[in-house]
């Protein structure tokens, strides 16, 4: 059974419902001692912690989240760099500078280009490396990404990619070339927006894209990344359908870890104006309470969000986070003019952000992993 | 009088292993390395630069203070677990070897059958095999009886800090062994540390509860102190709790 068919018996607006009838007594008991031992498996206890009736329990439920990252991951950072390889993209989404219809200078990296964009990552000390393209099968084939990966395998300990999906036999072909980690948003969970805010291109296709993690599960990624784009619709309906996606994967790809993203849309070039805005309160509900209900679950915040908002967060369940990024292609070694996929908020050099990590008390870990793993 | 513990070869006089994962920084790690007393250090391949002697947990460790026991954490079945041995060994990491084989990610509970393969081909490979698994006195007989140096049940799910929940199988497994059994995984306390050595387990190894503690330095004291305590008690001779009260002269005795 896929997460589509799981989710076929709950609608958008029931679980909104839900939400909202949650009363103060439910989240206490949702917050009582037996259910934060373990994490939870039952669904209606986080429709509880991410109610508006939680909104004044928010400084226990980030205590508690502090108290589990503590527990299970200590206290360390892991720093990753994403790295453009291109932005052609058949796709129309309304909030990305990617989109078919803008009229952006379009580039793709050769993959000569590509090893020294990476080689710039590398001196900084970047082990953990996230290859990002849009979706455009004539400049990124499974080809390219198969010659990219294995000349960046020298490099990186660890190499995630956030591309287009693409079939379990492809993802296979990656994960043996030594691409250990895919993420893939599904950007909305909600069908009917999902289908107003994607014109044209593949990835109007809900289901493609929503069961896309369970072929990179099958092709036997190690991690395997969730998110939903923070600001195309209700917060709280977004946050109980990713936690139902994240235990669905866990038990059925077991051996993979999942690791959720909280992509707040920024600024971008077409100028798409976000709906439904996400406020730092909300983003701290939205991060620790799912923290609390995925004990084990990876949680990555990237340079959208500021850097004072990035510092206060790593006590609070982060456990890896981007550094020094540039969502450009090529604009690591400065060779290009394109336009980046957003603006980024937090413009502190890789070192920086370390030292940050270390003036916090927590160790900045650059290495997580090892190549060997992999043939 | 105490027996030393020997593992591989080598004599240990603390029973108290640590972990290296979870601290703040290589420095309070080490600090606590230092007051911890212990002899032996765990440290996850994944994590160490192996090929470099600057790598920060590799110079904060110090080898020629500690045994390094490079571990195989991450992977999830015995061919990983063997590739990455050998890494570590061709990299000067030693004979040494912790075997960890966790396909879950999420609990990091060790596969038996995994496991036992990667033991039995390392074993043959001349490495001295300290195999992390379930508290399963027939799977440790197993790795015993293919030549590992220990078997190192855990006590509660690694990180819990839960203690020894698996207290009736490793009481079995102390029983039984004929190699040291080391309580892995879930001590989360002094006293669970102690508790262990009370019931005669050889050492016990503890990351978690010493990494994310207030004051980790202070807490691989305590943790020290717990290990040496529940030692000495269990060399002492603890009476053993009874269901029905026994006087300590048997009225009956004469009629021996």
């Amino acid at each position: 059974m896929t997460f589509d068919n799981v989710i076929e018996g709950h609608s958008w607006d029931d679980i909104t419902r839900q939400i909202a009838e949650k009363t103060p007594e439910e989240v206490r008991e949702a917050l009582s001692p037996g259910m934060m031992d373990s994490g939870g498996t039952d669904i209606d206890r986080f429709i509880s912690l991410v109610s508006p009736a939680a909104d004044e329990a928010l400084e226990e439920i980030a205590q508690r989240a502090q108290l589990i990252t503590e527990q299970r991951f200590g206290r360390i950072v892991g720093l990753y760099a994403p790295m453009y390889l291109s932005n052609s993209c058949t796709n129309s989404c309304l909030y990305c500078s990617f989109n078919a219809s803008n009229q952006i200078d379009r580039e793709t990296l050769s993959v000569e280009q590509a090893v020294s964009e990476a080689r710039h990552l590398h001196d900084e000390g970047f082990r953990h490396i996230l290859l990002v393209s849009g979706e455009d099968l004539k400049a990124v084939n499974l080809n390219y990404l198969k010659e990219v990966v294995s000349s960046l395998r020298p490099l990186f300990d660890s190499i995630s990619i956030e591309i287009y999906p693409m079939e379990t036999d492809q993802y296979r072909e990656l994960a043996q070339s030594g691409v250990d980690g895919l993420i893939i948003y599904q950007e909305t969970y909600n069908k009917d927006l999902y289908a107003q805010v994607h014109e044209a291109g593949k990835k109007t296709d809900y289901r493609w894209r929503i069961e896309t993690p369970e072929r990179g599960g099958a092709a036997g990624f190690r991690r395997i990344g969730l998110g939903s784009l923070l600001g195309l619709d209700d917060w709280r309906t977004e946050a109980v359908y990713l936690a139902m996606h994240a235990r669905h994967l866990m038990r059925k790809y077991w051996r993979s870890q999942v690791t959720i993203s909280f992509p707040r849309l920024r600024p971008a070039v077409g100028g798409y104006e976000p709906p439904c805005p996400v406020s730092d309160r909300d983003l701290v509900h939205m991060l620790t309470a799912l923290r609390v209900f995925l004990p084990d679950a990876g949680i990555l915040l990237s340079t959208r969000e500021s850097k004072e908002f990035r510092d206060n967060m790593i006590p609070l369940g982060v456990t890896s986070m981007s550094a020094g990024s540039c969502t450009q292609v090529g604009g690591y070694t400065g060779n290009s003019a394109t336009a980046g996929q957003f603006e980024i908020a937090d413009h502190r050099t890789p070192e920086e952000v370390a030292e940050t990590i270390k003036n916090i008390g927590y160790e900045p870990v650059w290495k997580d992993w090892d190549a060997a793993f992999i043939r | 009088m105490d027996k030393p513990l020997v593992i591989g070869g080598h004599t240990f006089t603390s029973r108290l292993l640590m972990g290296t994962g979870k601290f703040s920084s290589p420095e309070v790690m080490k600090e606590a390395l230092q007051e911890s007393g212990t002899e032996m250090v765990t440290v996850a391949l994944r994590r160490v630069n192996i090929h470099d002697p600057g790598d920060s947990i590799l110079s904060n460790v110090g080898r020629d203070r500690y045994v390094l026991l490079p571990n195989t954490s991450g992977a999830r079945d015995a061919e990983e677990a063997v590739r990455l041995a050998r890494l570590a060994r061709a990299a000067g990491g030693g004979d040494f070897i912790k075997l960890e084989v966790t396909p879950d990610p999420n609990y990091l509970l060790p596969d038996p059958i995994e496991t036992l393969k990667a033991a039995e081909i390392l074993v043959k490979d001349g490495f001295t095999v300290l195999p992390y698994i379930h508290a399963d006195p027939i799977l440790a007989k197993r790795l015993e009886e293919v030549g590992t140096a220990t078997v190192m049940p855990l006590g509660s799910p690694i990180g819990s800090n839960r203690g020894i929940r698996m207290r009736d199988a490793i009481e079995i497994i102390i029983e039984m062994a004929n190699v040291p059994v080391v309580v892995d995984a879930g001590l989360g306390a002094p006293s669970h540390a102690a508790e262990a050595m009370e019931m005669g387990a050889d050492a016990v190894l503890v990351n978690t509860a010493i990494a994310v503690a207030g004051d980790p330095a202070a807490m691989a004291r305590a943790f020290k102190k717990g290990t040496e305590a529940g030692r000495e008690a269990f060399i002492a001779g603890l009476g053993k709790p009874r269901k029905k009260a026994e006087a300590s002269s048997p009225l009956t005795g004469f009629l021996r």
